[in-house]
């Protein structure tokens, strides 16, 4: 079967992705700007076609440990919500990043703190990247900036999930969730019949029982197993960062962004390479792990890196981490669910030029 | 008249000597130790084995599982 | 393995009644002297080897006393946060429908901070079976007071007893699960006798069978002791909990199938 083209909403796309990629079960809880998640799959009862299990749950709370429980029998499981919704999925996701389960987690990022605003922001970046519960552990974290990578990056997060046995979160936000743009689906794939050898399935005589747990009270043992963990992050970490570059090659000035924020400021290079400014785009496609290798080597040929966000400054951290002083670092963003506009990026960008 | 009979093989190392099994038995076959185990527990024993009618109540009610019940006609 | 024997010309495998489970690993089990913890444990492994469903069975552990359960029990495990263990169980059952899927609980983990996973995967009628163990007490963190702590009943964090005005009622999550249309069968028993493991181990093996029927939630509450959180002798503690613990909740059936009302062994 060829890919198809469809006129879908971000939302729509994931569900839609979910179910072609051979998805065994969602579990999820409304929450807006990501509810179309849930009513598309309810409506199309993947159950009938695919054998897809979807389910309503009581809470997100709930909903992230159905996802541990399906992840446990090594299932291709994923749950999505949006950033209150997130908070109370970090239990689960700790447990589920410290019992080594493969998943997908969708976060279509709202303004925040609290309840804050239903409109779209990316101020969840330190929750999804630096950890988000408690312990040592990270998620593999995957940024679209369009329709079409929303339905791309379900299917390329349970191949990483199951590839590093590890939590994988698809951070997107409202304004890709809710905006629709043409996007080629997959064929339809069969669900994998495959049982990992991990997994709780019932226990044969041919093997020793299958525990899922993260608990470990020996302090030798569980730190033989966080070292382990480490491992894998730096294996990650050598392994599958993604990223995008537009206009690079000559850039003096360098635009780090991601998301919808990408999306703002490959028009803001346009217009500022208008203006004589030699502006280029690095888009982070992967923000755990963090292009960080890229951004240093090109630190020596830029005079300025400016990091545009939809938050107060979260990423611009991991920018200037990446660029270790060799370059002034800065950072434009708005907040409370405004999108800036690539004029007011260019604008931001020129008054750093001329303040240094 | 056959009568019937048990026996029962209690595994001392696992005991806890929490007494249940010397208060379910109906006839008094189960006493607890004055010596302790491993553990320092002082483990129940069959101190009057000919009482024994292997009922198995002793090992059913038991938590840790350490009693083994046998039962026949004589 | 030191052993003591009674009459030894008695002992011969054809004259064997009783054995503990195959399916209970080596491991000698943490709990204190007299826990209903190990007696419950111990029937389940027993269903378990009875019913030949090893291959077939995943347990959900809690947090809580029996947070290590899944060293004794010789199937696949999976651990839960603390009071989310429905949840999990609904998601396996959901995903491998023709598995044995039960949880087991205890007092703070079901009916505290899992109430909403309990009674949400209850009114779902989620085809599992959830075994909630009550002592009244949060054994493993210390003795503090449980939701189901009874009326005056000292604890850690109720020194001078379980004062209803500031602390709430006990709480009969039992009773407020066998109301759900969800539930099939519900029933609350104890292990401190003969008789009771008996019973509590016929009622547990029906509720395993149920679960081939697909037709709900099968729920069974294990009235417990905690000898160590009550500062009793096990034996005192098992007779405190017939005197004080029953009254508040009387063991039996609290929701049966209906086809099966006129058969029903009668219990207490």
């Amino acid at each position: 079967m060829e890919r198809e083209l469809r006129l879908m909403k971000g939302n729509e796309a994931v569900a839609e992705a979910a179910i072609r990629a051979g998805v065994d079960g969602y579990f999820g809880y409304p929450i807006t700007p990501q509810s179309e998640i849930i009513e598309y799959l309810m409506e199309a009862d993947p159950a009938k076609t695919t054998g897809m299990v979807v389910v309503q749950a009581e809470s997100e709370v709930a909903a992230i440990n159905m996802v541990y429980g399906g992840a446990g029998c090594g299932k291709k499981v994923m749950t999505t919500s949006s950033s209150p919704g997130i908070s109370l999925k970090q239990e689960g996701i700790t447990y589920i990043a410290g019992a080594e389960l493969p998943c997908v987690i969708v976060n279509v990022v709202r303004g925040g703190p609290g309840l804050g605003t239903i409109q779209p922001a990316q101020s969840d970046y330190f929750q999804a990247v630096k950890g988000g519960g408690h312990g040592d552990y990270h998620l593999i974290v995957l940024a679209p900036a369009s329709v079409q990578e929303m339905a791309d990056f379900v299917g390329l997060g349970f191949d990483l999930a199951f590839k590093y046995r590890n939590p994988v979160m698809i951070l997107s936000d409202g304004a890709i969730g809710q905006m629709m743009e043409k996007v080629w689906l997959d064929p339809p794939r069969e669900r994998s019949k495959e049982i990992p050898e991990w997994a709780t399935t019932g226990k044969t005589a041919d093997r020793k029982r299958n525990i899922i747990t993260s608990l470990e009270l020996d302090p030798f043992r569980q730190e033989v197993f966080n070292r382990k963990l480490v491992e894998k992050y730096d294996a990650i970490r050598e392994n599958e960062v993604r990223f995008e570059e537009y206009l690079c090659e000559d850039a003096e000035y360098l635009l780090v962004a991601y998301g919808t924020s990408a999306r703002v400021c490959q028009k803001a290079v346009q217009l500022a390479r208008e203006q004589g400014i030699k502006a280029g785009l690095l888009r982070p496609i992967t923000l755990f792990p963090f292009p960080t290798k890229r951004i240093s080597e090109l630190a020596g040929q830029l005079k300025m890196a400016l990091a545009v966000e939809m938050s107060a400054g979260q990423m611009v951290e991991d920018v200037q981490l990446s660029i270790n002083g060799k370059i002034p670092v800065h950072y434009y963003g708005r907040m409370g669910g405004m999108v800036p506009t690539p004029d007011e990026v260019v604008e931001n960008l020129k008054e750093r030029i001329i303040g240094g | 008249m056959a009568k019937i009979k048990g026996s029962i093989v209690i595994d001392v190392d696992r005991c806890k000597g929490c007494e249940i099994c010397m208060v379910s038995c109906p006839t008094g076959t189960i006493a607890m130790a004055r010596e302790v185990n491993g553990k320092g527990y002082n483990y129940a024993y069959p101190a009057n084995p000919g009482l024994c009618i292997g009922c198995a109540n002793c090992a059913v009610v038991c938590p840790d599982g350490v009693i083994t019940v046998y039962k026949t006609k004589v | 393995m030191k052993e003591i024997t009674g009459i030894k010309e008695y002992i011969k495998p054809e004259n064997l009644v009783y054995r503990k489970s195959s399916l209970l690993t080596d491991d000698i089990m943490h709990y204190c002297p007299g826990c209903g913890h190990s007696t419950t444990h111990r029937i389940l492994a027993e269903i378990i080897e009875e019913e030949g469903i090893q291959q077939d069975t995943i347990g959900i552990s809690p947090v809580g006393c029996s947070v290590f359960l899944y060293n004794y029990i010789d199937i696949d495990w999976q651990e839960a946060a603390h009071g989310r263990a429905p949840a999990i169980a609904t998601a396996i059952k959901r995903l491998l429908p023709d598995k044995f899927v039960f949880t087991y609980q205890g007092d703070g983990d079901l009916a505290a901070i899992g109430t909403a996973e309990t009674i949400h995967s209850c009114n779902r009628g989620e085809n599992i079976l959830i075994i909630f163990i009550n002592n009244g007490i949060y054994g493993m963190t210390g003795g503090q007071m449980a939701p189901t702590t009874l009326p005056g009943m000292k604890s850690s964090t109720s020194p001078y007893g379980r004062d209803v005005a500031t602390m709430g009622n006990p709480l009969k999550i039992t009773d407020i699960v066998a109301t759900l249309p969800g539930t099939f069968y519900v029933t609350r028993q104890s292990v401190h006798t003969p008789a009771n493991v008996r019973r509590t181990k016929r009622v547990m093996r029906k509720a395993f069978q149920y679960q081939k029927l697909n037709r709900g939630t099968c729920f069974i509450e294990i009235v417990s002791n905690c000898p160590s959180g009550w500062k009793m002798t096990p034996v005192q503690a098992n007779k405190w909990m017939e005197e004080n613990m029953f009254p508040w909740y009387p063991l039996g059936d609290l929701k049966v199938p209906e086809e099966q009302q006129d058969q029903q062994p009668k219990t207490e």
